[in-house]
């Protein structure tokens, strides 16, 4: 940058709030036109978009569990047929855990934590926009399979021989293995984005001690996707390359072998439940603050767990696999491990119970979904540390009992701080409050539904019924609590239905809200609801780890241009200003090379030529991305 | 993978019923707004940046026609669900279908004919379905085929991976040879073997010596890899100048 | 809402507390073993549960008006309950971990086993053989009988895809994995049928790949045994060998062995002794003629995809080897 460019830059020292706002918002904005929204990186409407679809997988989800529940509401029931009944179970499995999980978690990250931290944009923003288009395709991708009667029926987490080349027949295991690469891909560029953010890109004044938890939990599930997927990506690779090309990776008979697989996805399959689960801790700590008026008891330690958490995690895996036939002393350091893992999560809710004593709890919707939570939670983990048990899990692993488990953990361990993190941050993202009155019912039908459906299955694990089953014979005794089962289900299902109309009715005629409704402490509670698509007129300051909450005004920083799109740069600990950096402007490149990485996944489910052809458009269109534009933000 | 006109039929039309229910929808003058601007009343103020309220300025964006494609897509999927929740894989022939099965009509020669009219009503499954492929495979190696034929590269009998054909590779060839017996050794499997089987077995066989290999080919076996697979196109890398196994007086035609 | 959910856990419990495939209803060593160990858990549960959520509600309903505690002595005290709760949960973590260690070494002892069976797990039935000197003596489908008292060793075998053998009221499941053997030992503490099931999802029909063991005492399992070994009974009425006849000249000689005839088919199930087995299609119904019949003329529309294909058979046909087959003692 030469001295006369230096000379020209127009920063906001020099202006008023009002010209501020102006020029950045001519700066920032992204217009509202098609091709406006195509091309957008700004996180804000990404993330917004990424929220809405993550939902609406959700409800399919949703759809196909009431599906099978009323097949299994009768013995010999003739509703569903085994082999549509396999893909269903499996499209539920699948489509809730990469489709919904994993993706709204990073969806509200994308949306909140540039806010929460202080900055104006996430790191690499085009790299987030083809995140998105990836996980959009990846999900068609799936769920038009399923709809021609190629979705995948090997279950969720695709064992071989079944989904191997012999027996798993047609092209569906291969369009979950497929599906596994984009959601997978999508997934590690948020992480990438997201540590970077959360490193580099802080209000100055917020050190490592002030970072609010709900940014360590994602900075934590970050690290722990960077270091899980790609396990999962080796191993859907390997399983397409064994039922495309010959490979004998699972082949016994030719030096292969079964269990790799299991090794393989499960070494990614258990931090992937803990990535699901972090972000909702995250969510329940911010809660927590807010509506007992003070910060969550003990940081440290609430840090600490988060770390150690997400560590421990990757060291619990063979617990899927206690009845594969491994050592048993291999198999008890697993139990010792998948114990030890109640620890932190014990002293996060001690934590959580001590801000509640020593605050003063407000009851409203949010904290509702937390006080389920706890509630929920707190059984999953127990029973969670009954199927960690070896002895134990040799009578319910594959059973009721461990789908009542881990429905426990997920729904009770992050669909409920989910949702109660959905009403609480909904003023911010749409400007209007949703519902008290609705949410409470919301809620009442929710929690009643949940215990009412997913309790009973404990019994029914230990009665003896298996997982995986289209049916079951008269002769035993389930038919009873299976009848209940499907019945509370719809109780369930009326509650979310509900939430679905309470989010359409508020974002469309809810009462207006301020920038702070809730009167919480952090960062992202100092913009406009919703926040002006450059987030902060000038990038404040900080001096607690409650920003909001100090007695003082927010001091803000300045010196940032107002001409071209720029942000703070600050170093890792201590978040001291280091430098100014451009962010990029709207680009459809990432729209494009999404669509080139996206043809050359479906086409390589029918041919690996398809990898060399392919990357042909994809390296077109990454050098489309990357070419310099002539813009100023490509000169500083 | 067959896509039946009746799912197709479905599909397009809650597409059509989404896209018109998106277009016709009137958004309401207050909802969610992609982009919001600060208060045109408050510039002239200055405005403390904790204190910025903003009235939501209300349009619908692009932004929410993509996340209300979601929806529509929903929609797509439940006329899916509509007209698919009673297809799929049959594992069951109706007894006048299957007796069908018996009644193709051959050549003098026993070359070629005619297969029956079911055969293709039914979008010649035996031919083209991943599901019956996989079956003749596995009955392949259950009615003990490999005791002549090998894994496909032939031994006592002919190979099926060299590219020859000695009565032609049509169906209702193969269905005849396993029915009904060759000459110089190839047993008939009438008694043994149910028809709709038979169908099955030959899709596989014709499927090994296809000079594309088939979309819905079978993958490698799960045991000593001695072949290509199937899906790998075994007779176009095996294929032989002369025929493999076959009987001295039999010679490259029948 | 919270008073239903302990009623529902009685109703339910006593549901589960009865049946032939119930880990709580345990007739087994080992299963009596996994049985102390999962009620010892389930208390230790349910007694924390109990905690927390008490002290949630005090937390809620006492403090929603009082003012927000900032004293640093109640931050002191309130460290203090904090490290000395994650202390205790550690310690019994700690305990926990060590009762199943416990229990793994309690059934591991249970000493050493007396017999050897192999159970070759099929898509969707159970191939059961039984050894004699190292050699296979007799084979039989779905359906294993052991000698009451005596520890019997599971050689456990997979043709195809993982299955997984699962006997509760007998011992916890141990997987059938293709290019592996695993073993599992099981023993019944008192005569009795008990029922088990698939425990790894198998593919289309895993729900219905059932089996039984079948704990005899000393003298009707020596008897079970002999008829067993010997091959299988000619037929001494017209009906019956009229029903031989037919097996032997349709399909089914082709699938399916019957010792004694000229039907040496290995790729189905043994039918030497079908009629003295308690199940046909692998735990789909009970064994009967007319059950039998019903099998024959259209196993896909009783277990959609199975292996067993529709063979056309005239009623008289169907009658007669639906006859001979009930008769194979």
């Amino acid at each position: 940058m030469t001295a006369h460019d230096r000379a020209n830059d127009l920063r906001d020292t020099d202006l008023d709030l009002a010209d501020v706002d102006r020029h950045l918002t001519a700066i920032w904005r992204t217009p509202r036109s098609f091709w406006g929204a195509l091309s957008t990186v700004d996180h804000k409407i990404i993330g917004r978009r990424y929220i809405v679809t993550a939902f609406v997988f959700l409800f399919l989800g949703g759809i196909l569990s009431l599906l099978m529940r009323l097949q299994l509401s009768r013995a010999e029931a003739r509703f569903i047929g085994p082999d549509r009944y396999n893909q269903i179970f499996t499209m539920h499995g699948t489509n809730m855990m990469f489709l919904f999980a994993v993706p709204v978690m990073e969806a509200i990250a994308v949306y909140l934590v540039p806010l929460m931290v202080g900055t104006r944009n996430i790191a690499f923003p085009r790299l987030n926009a083809f995140s998105y288009w990836m996980f959009l395709a990846g999900g068609i991708v799936l769920w038009a399979a399923f709809i021609i009667d190629a979705g995948p029926d090997v279950g969720w987490f695709a064992y071989v021989p079944l989904s191997g080349p012999q027996y798993g027949v047609g092209k569906r295991a291969d369009i979950w293995a497929q599906m596994i690469t984009f959601t997978e891909v999508s997934a590690l560029a948020v992480s990438v984005e997201l540590v970077v953010t959360i490193l580099k890109q802080r209000a100055p004044g917020m050190s490592l001690d002030r970072v609010p938890l709900f940014v360590w939990s994602m900075l934590v599930t970050s690290f722990m996707v960077i270091l899980a997927m790609p396990a999962v990506m080796i191993a859907s690779t390997s399983l397409i390359l064994d039922r495309l090309v010959g490979t004998q990776f699972f082949n016994p008979a030719e030096g292969g072998d079964v269990l790799l697989w299991q090794h393989l996805f499960w070494f990614f399959g258990h931090p992937e439940v803990y990535i699901i689960f972090l972000p909702a801790v995250g969510m329940v700590s911010t809660i927590v603050t807010t509506f007992t008026r003070r910060p969550v008891f003990g940081y440290l330690s609430m840090v600490m767990a988060l770390v150690s958490t997400g560590v421990l995690a990757f060291g619990l895996w063979v617990h899927h696999m206690f009845v594969a036939g491994l050592p048993r002393l291999g198999e008890s350091f697993f139990t010792a491990s998948s114990m030890a893992i109640a620890v932190p999560a014990g002293l996060q809710i001690f934590c959580w119970l001590a801000t509640i004593w020593l605050g003063r709890p407000v009851c409203k919707t949010p904290l509702l979904f937390v006080f389920g939570f706890i509630i929920t939670f707190v059984i999953g983990g127990m029973t969670g540390v009954m199927v960690a048990s070896v002895p134990f899990d040799t009578q319910v692993h594959d059973t009721y009992f461990v789908v009542a488990h881990f429905h426990y953990v997920l729904v009770g361990g992050a669909v409920f701080p989910l949702l109660g993190a959905i009403y609480y941050w909904f003023p911010k993202f749409t400007g209007r409050t949703m519902s008290e009155n609705l949410g409470h019912w919301v809620f009442a039908l929710v929690f009643t539904g949940f215990h009412l459906t997913f309790f009973p299955m404990h019994v029914l694990g230990l009665a003896g019924m298996p997982r995986r089953v289209y049916t079951y014979q008269p002769e035993l005794a389930w038919s009873g609590l299976n009848l209940m089962i499907s019945l509370s289900a719809l109780v369930l299902a009326s509650g979310f239905l509900l939430f679905a109309i309470d989010v359409v009715r508020s974002a469309r005629t809810g009462p207006v809200a301020g920038p702070n409704p809730w009167g919480a402490p952090t960062l992202e509670w100092a913009t406009a609801s919703p926040p002006a698509p450059y987030n902060f007129a000038r990038i404040p300051v900080v001096r607690s780890g409650e920003p909001l909450w100090d007695d003082e005004e927010l001091c803000v920083a300045t010196g940032l241009c107002v001409d071209r799109r720029e942000l703070l740069v600050s170093t890792v600990a201590s978040s001291t200003p280091q430098a100014r950096e451009s962010s990029p402007r709207d680009s459809i490149w990432p729209l494009l090379a999404a669509v080139a990485a996206s043809m050359v996944l479906v086409w390589s489910i029918f041919t690996p030529w398809a990898v060399v052809w392919g990357s042909i458009p994809i390296a077109i269109a990454l050098i489309g991305w990357f070419w310099p534009k002539g813009v100023p933000e490509d000169e500083s | 993978m067959i896509i039946t006109s009746s799912r197709l039929i479905n599909g397009l039309t809650m597409l059509l019923v989404g896209v018109a229910l998106f277009v016709t929808w009137r958004p309401a003058r207050r909802g969610f707004s992609g982009v919001a601007r600060a208060p045109r009343g408050d510039r002239d103020q200055p405005v403390d940046c904790r204190d910025q309220s903003s009235p939501i300025r209300h349009a619908v964006t692009w932004s929410h026609v993509i996340s209300w494609s979601g929806v529509a897509a929903a929609l797509i999927v439940g006329a899916g669900v509509m007209g698919w929740i009673d297809e799929g894989r049959r594992f069951r022939l109706d007894p006048p279908v299957n007796s069908e099965l018996d009644g193709f009509r051959l050549m003098p020669n026993g070359i070629s004919g005619a297969p029956p009219e079911i055969d293709f009503a039914r979008g010649q499954p035996y031919e083209n379905d991943a599901y019956n492929l996989s079956q003749g495979k596995r009955l392949y190696t259950w009615f003990g085929c490999p005791t002549c034929h090998g894994d496909g590269r032939g031994g006592q009998g002919p190979s099926f991976l060299d590219g020859w054909w000695l009565y032609g590779p049509e169906m209702v060839s193969i269905v005849a040879s396993i029915r009904d017996g060759r000459p110089h050794g190839m047993p008939p499997f009438r008694e043994r073997i149910p028809i709709e089987q038979i169908w099955q077995l030959a899709g596989y066989v014709q499927s090994m010596g296809s000079y594309t290999p088939k979309v819905s080919a079978p993958g490698r076996d799960d045991a000593k890899h001695a072949r290509p697979a199937e899906n790998r196109g075994p007779a176009v890398m095996l294929f032989e100048e002369g025929p493999i196994g076959v009987h001295p007086r039999q010679g490259p035609s029948p | 809402m919270n008073g239903k959910i302990p009623l529902i856990f009685v109703i339910g419990t006593l549901a589960g507390c009865a049946g032939t495939q119930s880990a709580l209803d345990v007739h087994g060593e080992p299963a009596v073993h996994l049985r102390q160990l999962m009620l010892i858990l389930i208390f230790v549960g349910v007694t924390v549960w109990v905690i927390v959520v008490a002290a949630l509600a005090y937390a809620v309903l006492h403090h929603r008006s009082s003012p927000i505690d900032r004293a640093a002595r109640s931050d002191r005290r309130a460290r203090f309950i904090v490290t000395s709760l994650v202390v205790a949960t550690a310690v019994i973590i700690a305990g926990l971990t060590v009762a199943s260690f416990y229990t793994t070494r309690l059934i591991d002892g249970i000493g050493e086993p007396e017999m050897t069976v192999v159970v070759r797990g099929e898509q969707w039935w159970w191939r059961v053989t039984y050894l004699q000197d190292g050699q296979s003596a007799f084979q039989t489908a779905n359906e294993i009988h052991i000698p009451v008292g005596t520890r019997v060793r599971l050689q456990l075998e997979s043709a195809d895809v993982v299955h997984s053998f699962w006997v509760p009221s007998l011992a916890g499941k141990q997987d059938l994995v293709p290019g592996r053997t695993n073993t599992l030992t099981i023993h019944a503490d008192r005569p009795g049928v008990y029922r088990g099931q698939c425990a790894e999802f198998c593919g289309l029909q895993h729900s219905h790949m059932a089996l039984l063991v079948m704990a005899d005492d000393e003298a009707s399992y020596r008897r079970w045994y002999a008829s067993q070994l010997a091959e299988s009974l000619v037929p001494d009425q017209p009906e019956l060998a009229r029903g031989k006849a037919a097996f032997l000249r349709k399909p089914c000689a082709a699938c399916h062995r019957v010792r004694g005839t000229t039907a040496d088919g290995t790729t189905g199930p043994d039918l030497t002794h079908v009629g003295s087995r308690g199940t046909i299609g692998a735990g789909l119904f009970d064994r009967t003629r007319g059950t039998l019949a019903a099998w024959i003329a259209d196993p896909q529309t009783l277990k959609p995809g199975n292996n067993m294909p529709a063979v056309p058979l005239t009623s008289d046909e169907l009658r007669s080897v639906s006859a001979y087959l009930e008769s194979l003692k």
